[in-house]
């Protein structure tokens, strides 16, 4: 047994301390204490008075026992006895054994805020320490009801030692943390605000926690603590290292009050008066300077005390976001602690680097580190600093970056511990759709986290991958030929098993081309994992068979074999027997018609915020959503699942686009690169003007071409006829050097790119043909991207446009040849300059001819140049509008037609698709609100032919009258043709 | 704020816990089980701070004792790891050259050192000499009271 070192020495505590830790066992060690217990309970029963000695000693054996773990239920009133000794130390362990044990026993609390308050007046120094001490420990309700009103007093009287001062601010603190509402502002609150000033260096380390808690909840009556605060920081930070003597710390002069000074002052905006504001900044700048100063000590003790008033401050500048020249100077400050052989500071630094990511001013002075902190993901041996890099990387991501990000986020996940994967999925999730330039991307990054880490992948990732393959045409095909493949694994997660069965039930028919995915083969790959599944992913597969049946006629049999098999319509499980029991008696009765609407594609989701950020929010910690972030992701995530073309954003892609086009990026990302590549070589300066419209002032324009359209349309039932042909084609077709009849669909996909103006014209196994089209008066400049979709190159590839018959004489359209050899898996790209001379109906054709494995690939699209491509809106009030109506009342200048509404009728769809017909969308125009009434001019180079438009809905009958009226008989009719297919 | 610390052996004794902020019995043992555990799993190199819950952990090894202290979000890790080390700094000055059986025999004394240093989870007094002088008084006020006592006590029988 060692020797008690210090006075006391309560033998008897000591012998039976050394006891318990000879026990053996802990059976035997509870045997020992239920003896010491018995001892005790008959000391504190006995008859005999114990003296203050024998109370103190088995009172702190209790407490012993009790820290132990053991429960204790006898000797409180002991303890509030020795409160009341005037011995110091009998004293001293009544109020420990009070702070670690206090129970709400309302009669022992009356009999300790006696003991306490006789303490408090007894003006003893030492005995008021303690009793503030307790107060402070225990916190309780009823002690700040007590005490609430008097300790302010006892702080700021004049002649309370310093000590006493210290446990009086602190005690304040507590009870105003736990009963705000008893601490009552006064007189004392002003006062308590110079104790920034006092001199004594230990009084003001503790009152500046309580000014610090104060100013956080009243901010206004406490902002003169600004001031004081920054003089005395100024002081400490010039002072030299020795002169606050026994307060400076291994040579840092005040490190815990310089913390708190620096904590304080981010409970306020920048300093207001510019002579208090200079003082700061400048001892903010000293700080800064320190940290490249050599060290005054090798102690480690040392640099952490210098470097958490760096961090501090950090934090500080951070907060005020605004001197660029300081947050620069952190970041940098920060990039060196990255690299610092000091775990402790490289997780530091990349925890406040999170902060500084978010702010304008440093988030690309952050991004430049980005290597760095990649390497620590990948090498850092801790976990913790790991999850610091992977915030980091969260915070940092942008879109230039955002693809480098998500690749070494996901293959971080392939080894990340269990603890994080689950946030890493989200974060991963959310990059993925915030920054996704091209939605294939997206879907495989997700897929791929389905694969990776199934187990983390909450709903809300895998119904959201939904959703936006839903609401994005263009991506329909991929994802169902991607998620196809996916399902080819022998063991897939589960998770992958819903979205294949989501996405394959409504868009499994647009790879059913391909023999190696067709619907059989299809439903098989389905139908094989069912029995490996949960009964919800069961329900969903059963509601994609039934999808099926309505999609592809020929696997109905097989389906219903399935559907009427025992395991399905009398499972025991009640809503897989109902679906089976529904679905078969839907798939034999119903007639193919009645089938087609009950089964309709879905329609687009509403937009909304992503479920998976609102899920992120719900899980706290570092690197979770700011409120600035969200605000962010609002404005980037309409972008994203609207057309998400916003060309504001493309200098920045274009510089990460330009050098190295993505084999699948589709038409956004290749968008912003285009004019990069092109610009400088175009003939005239239209290219140039129309960038600069559609720069940052016309996000408008980007909205109506892209985002409401693409939101609202109907998907269209063309695509997987066109697969069909287009394949079909490819086999059969003999070569022929001749350029092929155009598809049977030309004139359907012309029609889908009437009112938009990007977008993806054609896809079928081999090739996708994206674009994006400008006009501008008479003059059109169209960008083709062509994506070979194999990993096979195509050879020979060539395009050749050309204007059939009497277009030649209405329209020019230059092309530069294309490269001949198209590389497996990359995108070329081709420029169109149009130019119109007079009006016209048809289209130009689009010749492709490649060789795909020896097999000579020929097909011909229609190019979607249509007459409306050369509007220019025109605004008119109602009287002049009807004035013009009128004038042209002849015959051949109006075309009409009436026909039935085959996109549903909704109101936002349908202003969206006359804004992208080009003309001017006229507001109270009509006397009829429910009437749209449209007017523009068509620019050719030999006329401008001003056109009128009317559209009357009638919701009742489903139907449409339409009524164009021109100047030009062919103009009216070619534009009443166009738009009549439109809604 | 300070939410708690906890001392504890690298076999996973708790040799002391201080609460500042109110919570039950249960939750205490709980939190301290949970948190003994992560940190002994943790490997001697890594870094000395971790997120745990919606706290900040803030941890270091001193020869056989674990020091380990929650605090807030907002709250800088650096100076909390100065407060474990002032709090070593004073331990070993009053006990000369601490030890672990310093403070399991002298377990009220460790409490007293920290009440003076800390409080309510906020630094009250960070100057060494301050903190000790306090204490230092308390021991003289109780060489002055201490009575005489009886054999029995001396050989340490009751």
């Amino acid at each position: 047994m060692p020797a008690v070192s210090k006075g006391d020495g309560m033998r008897g505590l000591a012998v039976f301390i050394s006891d318990i830790r000879n026990c053996k066992s802990k059976e035997a060690e509870i045997k020992r204490i239920n003896k010491e217990l018995a001892n005790i309970r008959s000391k504190f029963k006995g008859d005999k008075a114990l003296d203050g000695y024998s109370k103190k000693k088995y009172v702190c054996k209790l407490l012993f026992i009790f820290l132990l773990g053991h429960d204790i239920d006898f000797g409180h009133m002991e303890a509030v006895n020795l409160l009341s000794s005037n011995k110091y130390t009998e004293k001293q362990i009544g109020y420990l054994f009070i702070s670690v044990l206090v129970n709400s026993n309302s009669e022992l609390i009356r009999l300790i805020n006696n003991a306490i308050k006789n303490d408090l007046s007894s003006r003893n120094p030492t005995f008021m320490c303690l009793a503030l001490h307790c107060i402070a420990n225990v916190g309780s309700r009823e002690m700040a009801e007590a005490f609430a009103s008097e300790i302010p007093r006892i702080l700021v009287a004049g002649d309370t030692m310093d000590s006493v001062k210290q446990s009086a601010a602190l005690c304040l603190l507590r009870l105003y943390k736990t009963s705000p509402d008893l601490v009552l502002m006064g007189e004392w609150t002003s006062r308590v605000v110079h104790l920034l000033n006092d001199q004594h260096m230990g009084v003001v380390t503790a009152a500046i926690s309580l000014i610090t808690c104060l100013s956080q909840k009243n901010p206004d009556e406490f902002k003169t603590c600004v001031s004081l605060a920054v003089s005395r920081l100024s002081r400490i930070v010039s002072s030299a290292s020795t002169d606050l003597q026994d307060y400076t710390y291994y040579f840092v002069p005040a490190p815990w009050l310089s913390c708190k000074l620096l904590r304080l002052l981010q409970c306020y905006p920048p300093p207001e008066d510019g002579a208090v504001k200079g003082r700061l900044v400048e001892c903010l700048e000293t700080i800064l300077n320190k940290a490249q100063e050599p060290p005054k000590s090798k102690k480690v003790q040392h640099s952490n005390a210098k470097n958490a008033i760096l961090f501090e401050a950090i934090s500080l500048i951070i907060h005020y976001d605004s001197e660029p020249n300081l947050l620069v100077r952190a970041c940098n400050q920060l990039g060196q602690f990255l690299q610092h052989r000091e775990t402790n500071l490289r997780y530091l630094a990349l925890e406040s680097m999170c902060t500084l990511a978010s702010s304008e001013f440093s988030h690309e002075a952050v991004k430049t580190h980005i290597e760095t902190v990649i390497n620590a993901l990948k090498t850092e041996r801790d976990v913790s600093v790991r999850q610091r890099a992977a915030d980091l990387l969260y915070a940092m991501c942008d879109r230039s970056n955002a693809k480098q990000i998500v690749a070494e986020m996901l293959s971080y996940l392939e080894t990340a511990d269990y603890s994080i994967r689950e946030e890493m999925v989200l974060k991963v999730a959310i990059l993925a759709e915030k920054y996704a330039v091209d939605y294939s991307w997206y879907v495989d990054t997700i897929l791929n986290l389905i694969r990776i880490a199934g187990d983390y992948v909450s709903e809300e990732v895998w119904y959201r991958v939904i959703q936006i393959v839903i609401n994005r045409d263009d991506v329909q095909g991929y994802a169902a030929k991607t998620v196809f493949e996916a399902l080819q694994a022998p063991a897939c997660h589960e998770n992958m098993v819903k979205v294949g069965g989501y996405i394959l039930g409504e868009f499994g028919n647009l790879i059913a081309g391909d023999p190696r995915s067709s619907p059989l083969v299809q439903f098989n790959l389905l139908h094989s994992k069912f029995h490996l599944c949960s009964v919800p992913t069961r329900a969903l597969l059963l509601s994609a068979y039934i999808k099926f049946i309505n999609l592809f006629p020929e696997t109905k049999a097989t389906i219903q074999e399935v559907l009427r098999c025992d395991s399905q319509i009398r499972n025991s499980d009640v809503e897989l027997q109902q679906r089976a029991v529904e679905y078969l008696k839907l798939s034999s009765i119903a007639s193919t018609d009645v089938l087609a609407t009950v089964l309709e594609e879905m329609p687009p989701f509403p937009e909304r915020e992503s479920s998976i950020l609102a899920k992120l929010k719900k899980k706290k910690g570092p690197g979770a959503v700011s409120v600035t972030e969200l605000d962010d992701s609002k404005r980037e995530g309409g972008e994203l699942n609207g057309g998400g073309e916003r060309s504001s954003d493309s200098a920045a892609m274009a510089a990460s686009n330009a050098s190295t086009p993505s084999p699948s990026a589709d038409l956004l990302g290749i968008r912003s690169s285009a004019p990069m590549g092109a610009a400088p070589s175009a003939p005239g300066s239209l290219l140039v003007d129309v960038f600069s419209e559609a720069g940052p002032a016309a996000p408008a324009a980007a909205v109506n071409n892209d985002g409401f359209m693409r939101e609202l349309e109907q998907p269209t039932d063309t695509s997987d006829s066109l697969l069909v042909e287009g394949s079909g084609d490819a086999d059969s077709a003999p070569p022929s050097e001749d350029p092929a009849d155009p598809l049977p669909e030309a004139d359907e996909l012309l029609n889908k790119f009437v009112c938009k103006n990007n977008g993806v014209l054609f896809e079928n196994q081999l090739l996708q043909i994206g674009i994006k089209s400008e006009y501008r008066q008479n003059l059109g400049k169209m960008y083709l991207f062509y994506g070979n979709k194999t990993s096979v190159q195509f050879a020979s590839f060539s395009t050749t446009v050309s204007c059939p018959g009497e277009l030649q004489s209405q329209l020019n359209v230059q092309s530069k040849p294309v490269e001949p050899l198209v590389e497996g898996g990359a995108q070329i790209q081709q420029v169109l300059n149009i130019e119109c001379l007079t009006d016209f109906c048809e289209a130009p054709l689009l010749n492709i001819k490649f060789r795909y494995g020896g097999a000579l690939q020929n097909l011909t699209l229609k190019l979607p140049v249509t007459i409306n491509k050369f509007f220019q809106p025109t605004e008119m009030n109602s009287q002049d509008f009807f004035q013009r109506w009128k004038q042209l009342s002849q015959a051949q200048q109006e075309a009409q037609k009436i026909f039935k509404a085959s996109h549903g009728m909704d109101t936002e769809v349908i202003k969206a698709k006359l804004l992208g017909l080009g003309s001017a969308l006229l507001d109270d125009v009509d006397p009829n609100p429910e009437n749209y009434v449209c007017a523009g001019v068509i620019q050719t180079k030999g006329q401008q032919v001003g056109c009128l438009l009317r559209l009357e809905p009638n919701a009742q009958a489903q139907m449409y009258r339409l009524t164009l009226r021109s100047s030009k008989e062919s103009v009216s009719k070619r534009l009443c043709d166009l738009m009549s297919q439109q809604f | 704020m300070m939410q708690f610390m906890l001392l504890f052996s690298r076999q996973g004794k708790l040799r002391l816990q201080k609460w500042y902020v109110p919570l039950s019995d249960k939750e205490r043992k709980k939190i301290s089980r949970d948190l003994v555990q992560t940190i002994l799993a943790r490997k001697p190199k890594m870094c000395s701070f971790l997120e745990w819950r919606d706290l900040k952990i803030v941890y270091k090894r001193y020869a056989s004792l674990y020091f380990c202290c929650a605090v807030e979000d907002q709250d800088n890790e650096l100076i909390t790891l100065e407060i474990i080390h002032r709090y070593v700094e004073l331990l070993d000055k009053y006990f000369g050259s601490v030890c672990e059986l310093d403070i399991i025999f002298n377990f009220e004394k460790a409490y007293f050192i920290l009440d003076e240093f800390l409080l309510g989870g906020e630094a009250q007094e960070t100057s060494k000499k301050n903190v000790l002088k306090a204490i230092e008084q308390a021991d003289l006020l109780q060489e002055e009271a201490e009575a005489p006592r009886s054999v029995l006590e001396e050989i340490g029988l009751t």
